[in-house]
């Protein structure tokens, strides 16, 4: 299961916050079952209803991540007004199977819903997240 | 001549399960050609009918996208590092 810090889920939900209402995505990576690290990339797409991210930063992250020995462990995005389920893009364009791709569902800029699916061959099978608390 | 190619996961199938495979080609287009020749089905994976790269693949040269230069005219040189890299990609509709 997933590990991930408080800092590092306060920084997801505070960036799908801050894009709401268009959505926002993101990299987590570190080793083993314990992500270190969050990198906020640009959605290009600057839409309500898509992210594409920026690839020139997708690029410069998948260096970082080489120089720091760290591995991405899970993509996220938020649906703002929609549930935390992959939709259909979502599944069609999920080129990583290795990856958790986590959502995040915020609604009205209040609710949020965080969770996280393996998206491989198309069919989709939910990955649990262990959400630590701020004493872990 | 010959230039090093990364391979993203979902294509490695192609690639008898290889992360970097080699290549040879003076562009990126006989590059792609050379690589399906002996990795049949991995062009089509990455370029749509018309030979266009697909919109959500990207092509590095040594960590410039292809796009900013001359696409897959542009020119190799021996040694020179190939990523292809999966956009990253989606929406809640």
């Amino acid at each position: 299961m997933l590990r991930i810090p408080s800092n590092i889920t306060e920084e997801m939900i505070a960036h799908a916050k801050a894009d709401f209402p268009l959505e926002c995505c993101g990299i987590l990576a570190g080793k083993d079952d314990t992500i270190s690290h969050i990198y906020k990339v640009i959605n290009n797409d600057r839409s309500r209803v898509s992210y594409l991210m920026d690839p020139k930063e997708q690029i410069r992250v998948f260096k970082e991540m080489r120089t720091l020995s760290i591995e991405m462990k899970a993509i996220y995005h938020s649906h703002p007004n929609h549930p935390a389920y992959p939709s259909m893009t979502d599944v069609e364009l999920a080129y990583y199977p290795d990856a958790i791709y986590i959502i995040i569902s915020i609604n009205n800029n209040k609710e949020t819903e965080i969770r996280g699916f393996r998206i491989i061959n198309k069919e989709i099978t939910e990955a649990e997240l262990n959400l630590l608390a701020s004493h872990d | 001549m010959s230039v090093k190619i990364r391979i993203p996961t979902p294509l490695r199938k192609l690639t008898d399960g290889k992360g970097e495979v080699e290549g040879a080609g003076k562009t990126i287009g006989e590059l792609l050609d050379n690589l399906d020749g002996r990795y049949p089905g991995i062009k089509e994976r990455l370029c749509d009918e018309s030979g266009n790269l697909r919109r959500f693949v990207n092509i590095y040269v040594n960590e410039e996208d292809i796009r900013f230069r001359q696409g897959k005219e542009t020119a190799l040189a021996d040694g020179d590092e190939i990523s292809i890299v999966p956009a990253i990609a989606g929406g809640c509709v």
